[in-house]
């Protein structure tokens, strides 16, 4: 917990693109029970489940690629990065493609979803900062946390994820 | 449609600009009196000028504007070129370009140093006539001739001049300003109002002039069109010059609707039946058009997103194949086979798309050889050949450094100096050859001198004295000659600013194994060295061979690959200690790739060895199935699998699937590794 805390006061915090009605078009999908939710401007196409192509020696977190209309692309399972099992595919998972800058680089990379859910809006007064302290993920993997009926929307902090470190 | 940044072409166009400059100036330092040469430097420094001002380098324009004079003057013949305004150009041009690359910086007073140079070349000690002049356009000729003479000069320009910036007013401006005329304009060529094209120019001009300037007056004013116009000028009075530039007769000015100027012209022409006028007219437009559509320039990041869109089509068309093969109907079979020869010939195209000759990184070579020339004192000739052989273009991009290195290093490792030269008999001038050539799928560079060559017995002693040899050990030649491009070795004994650090040729040999090539060194004692530098002609395909490990399957570039054979049951019991097999009576190492990729699955009954080299080193790969060969279009893998050192990138099978390309350099290296554990543990 104390490594955990002092990443988070060193990590950089990102900006999110609140715009002047301070509200945030995202896309939301689910991933082992809970909803998370990524910026909607980000992302490229929502595809079905696509054959996988295993990359032995690469970290599990982005263990394998797949083929993006001619590209070759890396897809990743951020339930890996939350600590979170691997989970068996059902006929609502969906391969989400966003893109990334990654090193300066615009990269597109596949997230592994459970299930996608709507494109909604969220208001950014409804939303905090990540806990320090009584969550079982590293807080400095989460942008903010955003309530909406009754339930907490979870908003990556896809930079924070995959500037990854080895041990992931 | 995004608009490039005005000043990010201008650099482009600038960096164009040097390399004819240069060429001119190095072709001139052979022949000094070089009429077409000389015009070509004047042309390159105007336009640089010109350019140069529009985009706000004004520093630059101002600088330039003197060189422009300076050769202005050579260009009329008042002036000599001599060898030392050759070089001092060439010293101004690197300056320019300083002032190119960062404008807003300041050079100190390297500018007036080089043009007070430039000045001393020109003049001996006479003052410089004109200060910093901002940009004439066209510099008028001084040489005024007593009388007056009358011309009648007939002009029209390429259809698409206009596009290219060509401005027709400013040309008859500027022939106004030679003295008194008249213009009729021929609009008989405007086609009609529906398939007129605005930006498309169709007039033609026909001018009387009466002037005091003489004849190479009227050709100043055209010089910077001069190469893609018709220029027709006649004396209307006596003969005074001969005609330069006539090229094909301008179209008859006949039936001319609009008449803006009264006066009729008097025209001397001998008298052409019209039909044939017409053809020869349309006959030098189609020739024209040809040439302006010779070359477009297209960013590098467009071609590779065709060559992607290319390679989808590919991959969706193999697919189109399976479908088509499955089924009866015949309609979809002959669809299927003509879709495959197109995406076929659209391929090979595209691969013709990304090639550009060699002649443009040979070009670089010229101005580095006159430099080193110059520092080491020694007397060099280069001489290039083959510049036409073509190569793709990324290929050309990474060659540049490794081949700079290996120039720099047969001058000055390998050419001696004039005394020495004499004194073995040789001619005083020593001889660099850079040729290029293809050969199957692959470009052979060749880098010759004829130099003192590889001194054998000091490489040796290097080697063992840097511990990368044993002492006496018993080497090939090629491979006592190969420990050049080992990490760490330089046989200069006294290392200077040309060459001799020792990174470099190890540097030379990752970059060319980099881009699956490989070098071949022959050497022989007094007589020179020849490096070779064998390179496959594009790194978007190659052919590898489609192997399966466990479930997966990947691709082995073919090149590496030696044999292939079986491991038999014995030789795969017995080597579980060791993992050595003995090909032909030498031990080879190999690696199990599904231990290495840990798939989890049972071992297939007949297992293959694929036996892979670079180079000397062999190392065999175990592997479950071979499938054959593929013809591999290879996409780069992300940043997130950069880490992965295994694969050097992916490609995308026929039914849609992603197939890993295995690193050869790094297996191979791997498996010398597995085999030096071995050895250490006894």
């Amino acid at each position: 917990m104390n490594e955990a805390r002092q990443i988070s006061e060193t990590h950089r915090k990102v900006k999110m693109n609140w715009n002047e009605a301070e509200e945030l078009e995202v896309l939301t999908f689910d991933l082992h029970g809970e909803t998370f939710a990524l910026e909607a401007i980000l992302v490229q196409e929502i595809l079905d489940l696509l054959p996988e192509t295993i990359v032995p020696g690469a970290m599990p977190f982005v263990g394998s690629v797949i083929n993006f209309r001619g590209k070759v692309i890396p897809l990743a399972d951020i339930r890996l990065a939350f600590g979170m099992e691997a989970a068996e595919t059902t006929i609502d998972s969906r391969i989400i493609v966003i893109e990334l800058d990654l090193q300066g680089e615009p990269t597109l990379v596949g997230l592994r979803t459970d299930k996608v859910n709507e494109v909604t809006t969220l208001a950014k007064a409804s939303s905090e900062a990540p806990p320090s302290v009584g969550m079982r993920w590293r807080p400095d993997y989460i942008n903010c946390l955003v309530k909406r009926g009754g339930q907490f929307i979870i908003l990556p902090n896809l930079q924070a994820i995959f500037s990854f470190r080895k041990e992931i | 449609m995004n608009i490039p940044d005005p000043v990010a072409v201008f650099r482009i166009e600038a960096a164009e600009l040097f390399e004819q400059i240069e060429s001119g100036l190095l072709d001139l330092t052979h022949r000094l009196n070089d009429k077409d040469q000389i015009d070509a430097v004047f042309r390159g420094l105007h336009t640089l000028k010109g350019s140069g001002a529009m985009f706000g380098f004004d520093a630059l324009a101002a600088f330039t504007h003197h060189c422009e004079t300076a050769f202005d003057r050579v260009r009329k013949g008042e002036k000599p070129a001599t060898s030392e305004l050759v070089a001092a150009v060439l010293a101004a041009q690197d300056h320019m370009r300083a002032l190119v690359d960062r404008p807003t910086d300041d050079h100190g007073d390297i500018g007036e140093v080089l043009l007070a140079r430039l000045q001393h070349a020109v003049e001996g000690d006479a003052p410089q006539p004109a200060a910093v002049q901002p940009i004439p356009v066209v510099a008028v000729a001084q040489t005024p001739k007593s009388g007056l003479n009358s011309w009648r000069i007939r002009f029209s320009l390429p259809v698409n001049s206009m596009v290219n910036g060509t401005n027709p007013l400013g040309l008859l401006d500027e022939l106004r300003d030679l003295g008194e005329y008249k213009v009729l304009v021929n609009t008989s060529a405007i086609p009609s109002l529906d398939v007129l094209i605005p930006t498309d120019l169709h007039l033609s001009w026909d001018v009387t002039l009466t002037t005091d300037q003489p004849r190479s007056a009227i050709d100043d004013v055209f010089i910077f069109v001069l190469d893609d116009m018709q220029l027709d000028v006649e004396t209307l009075t006596e003969v005074v010059e001969p005609v330069a530039a006539v090229q094909a007769p301008e179209p008859p000015p006949v039936a001319t609707p609009v008449v803006a100027v009264a006066a009729p012209v008097q025209v001397p022409v001998a008298a052409t039946p019209v039909a044939e006028r017409e053809t020869a007219v349309s006959n030098a437009s189609d020739n024209r058009q040809a040439k302006a559509a010779e070359n477009v320039r297209v960013p590098a990041e467009r071609l590779d997103e065709l060559m992607d869109r290319v390679g989808e089509l590919v991959i969706a068309q193999s697919r189109l194949r399976q479908l088509a093969s499955a089924s009866m109907d015949i309609q979809l079979r002959s669809v299927s086979e003509e879709i495959e020869r197109l995406s076929g010939e659209l391929r090979d195209t595209m691969m013709v798309l990304r090639m550009v000759p060699v002649g443009s990184l040979f070009g670089r070579f010229r101005r580095l050889v006159h430099d080193l020339a110059r520092e080491t004192g020694k007397v060099i000739e280069l001489v290039t050949e083959g510049e036409t052989t073509e190569v793709d273009k990324t290929v050309i991009e990474r060659l540049a450094d490794p081949l700079v290195h290996l120039v720099r290093n047969s001058i000055d490792h390998g050419l001696e100096t004039p005394e020495e030269r004499r004194a073995a008999g040789k001619d005083e001038a020593g001889k660099v050859l850079l040729s290029a050539r293809q050969a199957g799928g692959e470009v052979i560079i060749t880098i010759k001198d004829d130099g003192r060559g590889i001194n054998r017995d000091r490489v040796r002693a290097k080697a063992e004295s840097s511990g990368l040899i044993q002492p006496g050990a018993v080497l090939s030649d090629q491979d006592l000659l190969q420990l050049i491009f080992a990490p760490g070795f330089s046989t200069a004994a006294q290392v200077t600013n040309l060459s001799g650090r020792g990174v470099g040729m190890d540097v030379v040999k990752k970059t060319v194994e980099a881009l699956r090539g490989a070098i071949d060194v022959t050497s022989q004692a007094g007589e020179g060295s020849e490096v070779s530098l064998r390179i496959p002609l594009t790194l978007a395909i190659i052919d590898g061979l489609l192997v399966r490990v466990g479930t997966g399957r990947y691709v082995i570039p073919l090149s590496a690959v030696e044999e292939c054979l079986e491991l038999s049951l014995e030789e795969d019991l017995r080597s579980r200690g060791r993992s050595f097999i003995s090909l032909r009576d030498s031990l080879v190492p190999f690696l199990r790739l599904r231990d290495l990729f840990q798939t989890g699955t049972k071992p297939d009954l007949h297992q293959k060895v694929v036996v892979i080299s670079t180079g000397t080193e062999r190392v065999g790969m175990v592997v479950d199935q071979i499938i054959g060969d593929h013809q591999t279009v290879i996409k780069s893998m992300s940043k997130l699998h950069h880490d992965v050192a295994t694969f050097s990138g992916a490609t995308i099978l026929g039914d849609g699937s992603v197939a890993l390309i295995l690193d050869v350099a790094h297996l191979v290296a791997a498996g010398q590794q597995q085999e030096a554990q071995v050895r250490a543990a006894g």
